[in-house]
Order: C-alpha cells, then structure tokens, then sequence
C-alpha cells in the first residue's frame, strides 16, 4: 500500500488549513468509499485529513428548515424522528441506501462526494477519463447497462450512485462549504457536475473546500412526497433508476411538484422538464405520462441501457400516480429498515 | 465395554465444531502464522493473450522489506503437469487476463502489495477472442466430459422422430459465467523445511491436493503434508488444485520463508475456476398427450487455452424422461479466457435449467399441468442406459411438494394474476444429481478410557461432514456420539476423497463404518479388553467401491417457485420456495435442511442475480467484487423450506444415504424461470431474469 500522512485537526479551520494548497490531500468521513478506492489504487491521497471528530453530528431546526452536520451519520439521519417527520422523503432515500453497516458509518458529506461505482472506474488496469484523464471511455461501448442516459458526453457516461443526493436534489438543499476562501452555499442540485470534456470532475467544490452541513428548506407538501428505487436485488445494491417525488395537488391539479432522478446521470437530476409540463397540468396519469416524456425527450441512452428509458418513464408515472392519490401516499412515510 | 445406543443417523446433531468456530477458535488456513513469515502477492496479466517480454524484478527487490520477486525468468523449475494452468510461472505465455505472471514476497502484507504494484511487467500483446458464440468455428468435441461421461449419445432417429412429433419445443437458453463466492476465498500458507512442504491451505481435499502438488515439486507425496480443519465454504472451487496454491509453494521455496498467500475476492474472478456460460439447444418432440417421443438436448460452452474442461451440461437430460429417440452433445470452444471449473452441480444446474423450461414449454404447448407432464414421462429404467433404479421417487417428490405447495386447481393462464402491483405466477421443476462414491480410507480407534476417535482425511467445507461422519460412526461403533471424536482435514490422517460430487457421505461414511466394524470385530477378539496403549483399526474401501452391482442411483426432487413481478418496473423477485427431495436416508436433518435451502438459495440466485460479464475489449470479468456481482441478500428470499422423502435403498452403501450438496440447487432456476413465464406471459431462455429483460 502507498504511504500516506494521516491528520486529525482540532477544527474546522485547521482542516482546511491542512488541506489548503495540497492537491493531494483528501478529506476522510467514514471513509467506506474512500478507503475502498485506496485499497483499489483508484484514489491516492498523500494526505488523510480526518473530519470526522470535527464535523457536526447535529440535526437541528432552522425558522425555514432543517440544518444536518456533515458528520450525521446515514443511519442516525435515516433514523432522526425530525427528519422523518419533516423530509421523509429524504430518510426514505437514506434507508434505502447501501447496507445497515455501511449507512452507521457513512457520513451525509462523505454520501454526497461518494465515486460513481462505473467498473472501469475502480480497475485501474484499463482506461477510464475520470480517473485518468485523456485515457478513454471504455464504458461508452463495453459496460455500461447500469450508467447515464441523460446529460453525458462523449468523455464519460458515469451516474452518480448515492440515493441521499437525488431526494436532496428534489428538495433544493443547500450545501454548506468551508473553503480556504471562506464559507459559501452551494444549492442542490448544482453540487455535482455533468461530466462535459472535464469528466475527472465529480462536482462544482474546490480543491480543499470542506462540506460543513447541508441545510433541506421545509418544503409544505413535504408529507406527500416518496422515494423510488428500482434495482437488480431486493436490498443492498445500487440503484438502476430511482424517483424522488413531491407533489402538491389541489383540485385535481398539480400546483407544485419536485422531482429528481438517480442512476440516469453524472449528478442527480432534477427534472426540470418534467416539473414545467406538470405545474397547472390536471394530476393524471396521462399528464405524468406526459410529463415522462417531456424530460425522456432529453435522453440518449446507449444500446445497453436503452431498457432505463421506458423503465423510467413507468416509474415516474407510477409515482406519481400514486402521491395524487390520497391513500397513495401514506405508505410513503419511512418504514423499517430493509 | 461395549453399549447399545439410540441411533444417532437420522437425528439432529449439532454441528460438533460449533461452539469452536462461533467462538473463534476454530483456525483456517489464514490464520496459521508460523515463524519467519513472510508475505506473498501475486501479479496478474494485464493482457488476455501474448507474452511476458520482461519483469522488472531487480527494481522491487530492492524496496525495502522486499524479499524475492518472481516471475517465469527466475522461478523455480515445476515438474511438467497434465494441467498446463498448474504450471504457474512457468513460461512466457498469456493465457488470460488476470492470469499469474509474477510474485512478491516482502516481510508485510502492504509491503508486498505495494511492491506488486510497482512491479513493471512488459507484454507483447496479441488480438484475444472471448466470445462464446454456438457458431464459433472452432468448436469441437471433447473425448470426455466432466466426471467422464462420454461427450455425445444417441438412441434412435432422433431427428426423424422430432419431424414427425405432432407437438415440437424448439428452444435455446443461455446460461451466463458464474463464480462461486465462498465466504472464505483462497488462502495458503506454504513451509518448506528440507525438502519437506506443508501446506496450511483452504481446500476441498487435502489428498488430492498432495498427490497434485508433490510430483509438481519432484516430490513423492509423502514429502508434502496438507492441513485444512475448517473451509468457508467452496462450492467447489477448492476443489482441484489451483494456481494460487502452486505459487504459494513456489514462492516459499524460492525466498526460503513461509509464505502467506491470500487471494483477494477480485483475483477469484480469474484464476479460482467459475462455471462455463453455455448455450444449450433442447429440442422435444411429443404426441398432444405430452408423451415424448424425442428428446435433443446441445450444449456449447468454453474452456481456456490451458485446459479442456468441458462441463457435463446435457448429462441430467440422460437420465430425466422416457422417449425412444433421443441424443445429447456437448461441443467445446476453447478461448482466452479464465479456466472454468466445478461450481456446485456442473452438468446438472445448466443443463436442467434448460431442460426443465422446456419442459415447461411442452407443458404449455400440450395444455397439460406441468406437474402432470412430467408424470407421464416417467421411465421405468434408466432412459439411455437401461439400468433399473436403485431407487426413484421423481414422481413422489413432485406430489408431495404439489400438495404442500398448494399446486392443486392452478390456473395455467399467464400474466392473469396480480397482488397490488405485481404479477404473480408459479412454477415447478424437477432435480436430480447422480449417486457418486469414491474410495477412501479410514481409522477407527478405541482408547482405555473408553473414548473412540476416527480418523479420516475427509473435509468439512462447513457443510457439516465432520457432525454426521460422528453420527456414522456411533452407530457403527453402537455408542452414542459424544463418546466419538472425528479427525478430518488432515494429510496425516488416512486418504480420503475430496468434497466433491456430493459424494462425501457416502464415500467417508463407507470406509468410517467399516473402519469402526473391523475395530469392533478386534474388539470382539479380545473379549472387550482395550489394551493400554488402545487399539486401532484400518479399512480401505477401494475394492468395495469398485465393485458395486450396477445400477442407476440418482437422487431426485421437486421444485416449486412462487414469483412476484413488479408490473412497472419488472423487478422479479421469488416470493415462496418449496423443495421436496428424495435423496436416500438422511443422516441428520439440520445440517441436510442447510444444504437443500442452501442449494435452493443458490438456484434462486442463479435465476435472477448471477452473471459474470465478459468484457469483450479487455478479455476478463468485470463485476469482480461483491458490491457488482449479486448474490441473493435475506430480503432475496423470504420464505424457502426444503422437504425429503425418506427413501430405503439397499444398493447405495452402508448408510442409504445419497448425496444431498448439489441438488438442491439443480431445478430451482427453471422453476423460477417458469415462475416468472407463468406470472408475466415473457419467456426468459437466458439467464439471470433481471428487470431489463421484463420492463416493457
Ligand atoms: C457495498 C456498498 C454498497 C453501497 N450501496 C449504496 C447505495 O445503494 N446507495 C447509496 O447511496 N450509497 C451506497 N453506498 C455508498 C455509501 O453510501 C458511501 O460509501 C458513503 O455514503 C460514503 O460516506 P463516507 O462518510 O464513508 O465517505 P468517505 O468514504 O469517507 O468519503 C467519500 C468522499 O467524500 C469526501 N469527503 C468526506 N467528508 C467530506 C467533507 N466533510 N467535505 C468534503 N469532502 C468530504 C472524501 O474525501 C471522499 O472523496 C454503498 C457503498 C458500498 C461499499
Ligand atoms: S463512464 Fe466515466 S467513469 Fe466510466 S469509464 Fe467512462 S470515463 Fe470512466
């Protein structure tokens, strides 16, 4: 293994001070995808700096919402009666995360920032542009039945994998970044990157910029909202599409919605297409059909994930159809962990 | 001395060892750590065909805390092998990817890793081939299949008779590579000390793995000593020997430490063996009453350019229905690809997957309950052999698990059921698994306190074979169990068969009876007196073994499968999973029910998870971890239970017992597959059934 320095700052500010100015230094959460990517050779820091003491494990309530640690573990989030009650559809997409082990040590920062689990990615003996840019995109005509079909580009065609980050991106969450420049909010989505010409990329931060909290504004329909994950095995794997949903129906008509989507995309996608055909449309199966297709027009998927098109299309009208229908979506409220 | 005793097969013993391994105690072959240890890691191919043109070994030794490095230009000189994927570091050529082409050696474990890391190694690359495609050209015909079995076999006018059936299935199923993924991958400790090698090694058999490693060294068996008490689990990937356990060896011998070599779950991927993909062709012909009049069942599949192993695919379908004209294949392709090998009932899981979707087929194209179908076509002998059975309650299994199942009134209509939003179907497939028997040796031995200990290089891959082989013996020995103490997993202990073929109770249990009725006999001789020093008795069960009567002795079952589809996303997932199994007597209920549900767990897997991806740029499977390549969590299988009907078969061995490892996972795919058919009306002939090919 590769020597590397490991470092346990005091604060905030000497952990961005540790990190300034060194390309090769990394934060450390719980450290369940970086720690992997190490023992893979894929990531390589000189440097550990661990945040994990000094990051907040708080959850509290803001006058406009809910303000969460970097340091929240996924399982204490998922778990938090506060955010069941308040975002459920955010500790939904929690739970349905990864496994009860990985989900007690994964922080909310380290989520956020986790690596696209594209295979070409984690073998450093084959090219790969996000890890080695200017190499290739092997993934573009070899595997790529679980990558984008939505906002990629000829250099890669990677999804992000993290379930939290796609209800966060329904939610407009801010995320809050400490950086040798000072602090600053970045909203959600717009964290993360598509992956254009500069696929090595992951997301808008600097190098050195630590995620201090994410703040999820209180959203008033927030009980009708949910979480769809769609995947190969019944728990513990990555989704192959997945819906966050809220809908705000009076009358029969939608008056407001959010919608974001996982496994389509280098980022988690807010369907903002979607979103403008449904605003004013009557909340019919038939307008979120319509709806699907109006963010589906958007798409070019690639021969092996051309399944995810129509999948995608079923599952947003699914639930879609469901949150308008008032039993619908009671069932959306956070069950026991899978 | 002697007392009588309640008999002990048939109850429910717990597992001997347990206490040790849930507390720890229990040591594998990892966790040896002799003196002056060192560390070994190994290099792989980064090619899938060409040569090794240089290593640059002199720049890693001379990292501090390395010991050797070694590839083909300095490693020791190996005995030529029959199997040329043995004769690790031995040559220039590439076979595969991911193949070994060098090793480190370093005083620590991340010492060695990075060291082989660092390792620069030259290729001279040539263009691979990867693709098993049923039209490949070079496919031929293997002399023998796995477990000897002729390649090809025919009776009749097959193809007369399908041209005149009034009612013909037609079909081709794929299968895809899988691996098996034992919780405990490979791992040896090699200590050479003169010319003596012992091997602390994670292995299926340590005999055979003697008998294969000493010649490879210029040894006489003897010379080498394998230890292997407890194995997490193999599935029969720690069956033959393997690379990793030849270089260990090698590695030892040439930095003159013991050395440690762990495979990591990514390098089984590619040099632990893994079932070959195959594309089988089944062909029925029958009259409208669903009584067959052909059978014609073609499988292809692929070996490595270092060895033919060619997996006995179309062998079950031997031995299935009755139908005058009938005729089986297996064609062979060999390509740059990893060296397939046996995952738990090769032949036999493949091959009734697609035999048994076929006959789902008829059933559907006949009109006739599947159940029933297969009732009918019930043969009297051995299909192809004519040999009576020693026992076959096919049709049994099938009843029992219908009624227990809640088959009866089953409306065949597809795609007709939903529960909230799923479509609900069901399904059955018959199993079956030969009766195989090897020689082994065993000791039996009586000390003054009054105490027994048998002994047997058996091995207990977790499956419960040291448990029941005590059951075997206090039976024999007419004591009850706690009295008996069972030695296995050891060179030093007499030879025994491998764990292989389902055939470890019958084969150990063999020769532990009679090792324990000649201790008896000696005994009887001396009126009961043991003498101080104890006494000992020896049985070798080679001549018995040959020369049993013939006869036709498999194991049968039924599978019943209740599947759930989700109607947007075509998410599959097996709701309900009922086995009943006729498999001769069973020696201890708890440990059988583990390795039907186990077996089941595992075809269930294979049907809707399991799928090694070739990838055609690079030559090597892709999704080599546990995050990528899916096997089944709790949440896969709700509700699974397995059933037996107890069978009383004089011609099998001492016990009656058959073997019961395998078979559980044979049948299940199909009756998943039908299942699936049965709830959405969409015919999946290849495998794994993931949403993609469901999703409309
Ligand atoms: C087998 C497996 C299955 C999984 N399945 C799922 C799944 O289904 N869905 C899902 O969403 N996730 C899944 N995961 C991923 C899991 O959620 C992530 O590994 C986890 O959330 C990462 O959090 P961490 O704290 O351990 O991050 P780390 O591994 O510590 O760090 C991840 C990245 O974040 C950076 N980082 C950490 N903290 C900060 C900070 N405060 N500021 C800036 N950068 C920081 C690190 O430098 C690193 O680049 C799975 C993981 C595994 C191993
Ligand atoms: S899709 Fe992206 S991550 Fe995957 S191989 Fe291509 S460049 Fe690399």
């Amino acid at each position: 293994m590769r020597p590397f320095t490991y470092e346990r700052p005091a604060d905030v500010r000497s952990a961005v001070a540790a990190a300034a100015g060194r390309p090769d230094a990394a934060y450390l959460g719980g450290g369940t995808n970086l720690v992997d990517l190490m023992r893979l050779g894929v990531a390589t820091p000189r440097t550990l700096v661990d945040v994990t003491r000094i990051s907040s494990r708080a959850i509290e309530e803001t006058g406009g919402g809910l303000l969460i640690g970097a340091g929240v573990r996924n399982g204490d989030l998922a778990a938090d009666p506060l955010v069941r009650r308040a975002q459920p559809l955010l500790a939904r997409a929690v739970l349905e995360g990864a496994s009860g082990q990985i989900r007690n040590m994964a922080t909310v920062a380290g989520n956020l920032l986790q690596r696209t689990r594209c295979p070409y990615f984690q073998d450093v003996t084959k090219p790969c542009n996000k890890r080695l840019p200017g190499s290739g995109c092997p993934a573009r005509t070899g595997d790529h039945r679980n990558l984008a079909i939505l906002g990629h580009s000829e250099h890669c065609v990677a999804t992000h994998p993290s379930d939290m980050a796609v209800a966060l991106a329904a939610l407009d969450a801010l995320v809050h970044v400490e950086g040798p420049g000072g602090a600053r909010t970045v909203p959600m989505p717009g964290l993360h990157r598509l992956p254009g010409d500069e696929p090595d990329r992951d997301t808008v931060l600097a190098p050195g910029e630590l995620i201090t909290a994410v703040e999820v504004p209180h959203l008033p329909f927030a009980a009708r909202s949910r979480y769809r994950k769609v995947r190969d095995r019944a728990s513990f794997a990555f989704a192959v599409v997945s819906v966050a949903a809220a809908l705000d129906v009076a009358g029969g008509v939608v008056r407001d919605c959010r919608i974001a989507l996982g496994g389509v995309a280098h980022a988690p996608w807010r369907a903002e297409a979607a979103e403008a055909a449904l605003r004013g449309a009557a909340a019919t199966p038939e307008e979120f059909a319509r709806a699907a297709d109006a963010e589906l027009a958007r798409s070019s998927p690639l021969p092996r994930n051309a399944f995810k098109a129509p999948l995608l299309r079923n599952v947003l009208v699914r639930t879609l159809t469901d949150l308008a229908e008032p039993a619908g979506f009671a069932e959306s409220e956070p069950v026991e962990t899978p | 001395m002697k007392t009588e005793a309640r008999p002990s097969v048939g109850a429910a013993l717990e597992r001997v060892e347990g206490v040790e391994k849930v507390t720890g105690r229990a040591r594998y072959a990892y966790e040896n750590f002799p003196d002056e240890l060192a560390y070994a890691v190994p290099v792989q191919a980064t090619v899938a065909r060409g040569t090794v043109l240089a290593a640059d070994v002199d720049a890693v030794v001379r990292l501090p805390g390395v010991i050797a490095a070694v590839w083909h230009g300095n490693a020791p000189r190996l005995a030529p092998a029959d199997n040329a994927e043995l004769a690790v570091l031995q040559s220039d050529r590439v076979s595969y990817r991911g193949q070994y082409v060098a090793v480190v050696v370093a005083e620590t474990l991340q010492c060695a890793r990075e060291a082989a890391r660092l390792l620069r190694i030259d290729y001279d690359a040539e263009p691979h081939d990867v693709e098993l495609r049923a039209d490949h050209p070079e496919m031929y015909r293997p002399d023998r299949v796995n477990a000897g079995y002729p390649a090809d076999t025919e009776l009749g006018d097959p193809d007369a008779a399908l041209a005149a059936a009034p009612v013909l299935v037609d079909a081709t199923y794929r299968t895809p590579a899988e691996h098996n993924n034992p919780m405990e991958p490979h791992a040896t400790v090699a200590v050479w000390s003169g010319d003596g090698l012992t091997l602390h090694d994670s292995t299926q058999g340590v005999s055979a793995l003697r008998e294969t490693i000493a010649p490879l060294f210029g040894m006489p068996p003897e010379n080498v000593r394998v230890i292997s008490p407890h194995v997490g689990g193999g599935f029969g990937s720690k069956g033959a020997a393997l690379p990793p356990v030849v270089l260990a060896a090698l590695a030892a011998k040439h930095a003159g430490r013991p050395v440690k070599l762990a495979v990591t779950r990514q390098q089984m991927f590619a040099v632990t063996g893994y079932r070959t993909p195959t594309i089988q062709r089944v062909r029925l012909g029958a009259d409208t009453g669903g009584r067959l009049t052909a059978i014609v069942h073609e499988a292809f599949e692929q070996s490595s350019r270092l060895r033919e192993f060619a997996e006995q695919t179309t062998t079950p379908t031997r031995v299935m229905y009755a139908a005058p004209d009938r005729r089986t294949a297996h064609r062979l392709v060999r390509l740059d690809v990893p060296t397939p090998a046996w995952m738990r009932a090769p032949g036999e899981a493949p091959g009734m997957f697609a035999l048994e979707s076929a006959m789902d087929e008829l059933a559907v194209a006949c009109g006739i309950d599947p159940v029933e179908l297969r009732i009918r076509n019930e043969p009297a002998a051995e299909p192809e052999s004519g040999l009576p059975f020693s026992s076959r309650n096919l049709v049994a299994c099938l009843r029992e698990g219908a009624r227990r199942f809640g088959w009866a009134g089953r409306d065949p209509t597809p795609a007709a059921r939903t529960r909230g939003r799923m479509l609900v179907g069901t399904g059955v497939a018959a199993s079956t698994y030969p009766v195989y028997r090897r020689p082994s040796r065993a000791s039996a031995r009586c000390d003054p306190d009054d105490r027994f200990t048998v002994r047997i290089a058996a091995a207990d891959i977790g499956t419960g074979a040291r448990t029941i082989l005590t059951q075997v013996a206090a039976d024999a020995l007419r004591v009850t169990p706690d009295r008996v103490r069972v030695e296995v997993g050891d060179t030093a202990l007499p030879a025994a068969s491998l764990a292989g073929g389902s055939a470890g109770t019958a084969s150990w249990g063999t020769a532990v009876v009679r090792a324990c009725e000649a201790l008896l006999e000696e005994l009887d001789r001396r009126g009961g007196d043991v003498p101080a020093e104890g006494l000992e008795a020896t049985a070798d069960t080679a001549e018995e073994v040959g020369e049993q009567p013939e006869y036709a002795r498999h194991a049968f079952g039924a599978q019943f499968a209740e599947v759930g589809v989700d109607l947007d996303t075509g998410e599959a997932r097996v709701l309900r999973l009922l086995g009943v199994f006729a498999a001769g007597r069973i020696v201890n209920p708890v440990t059988a029910r583990s390795q039907f549900v186990g077996g089941m767990t595992m075809g269930m897997s294979m049907a809707l998870l399991e799928e090694s991806v070739m990838d055609h740029e690079f030559g090597d499977y892709l999704n080599h971890d546990l995050a990528q390549y899916h096997v089944p969590t709790a949440m896969d299988l709700p509700d699974v239970q397995a059933y037996w009907i107890e069978e009383d078969d004089p011609h099998l061995n001492p016990l009656g017992a058959k073997g019961i490892g395998e078979i559980g996972i044979v049948g299940t795919a199909a009756a998943v597959a039908n299942a699936v058919h049965h709830a959405t009306g969409v015919r999946v002939r290849d495998l794994p059934i993931r949403l993609d090919k469901l999703v409309r």
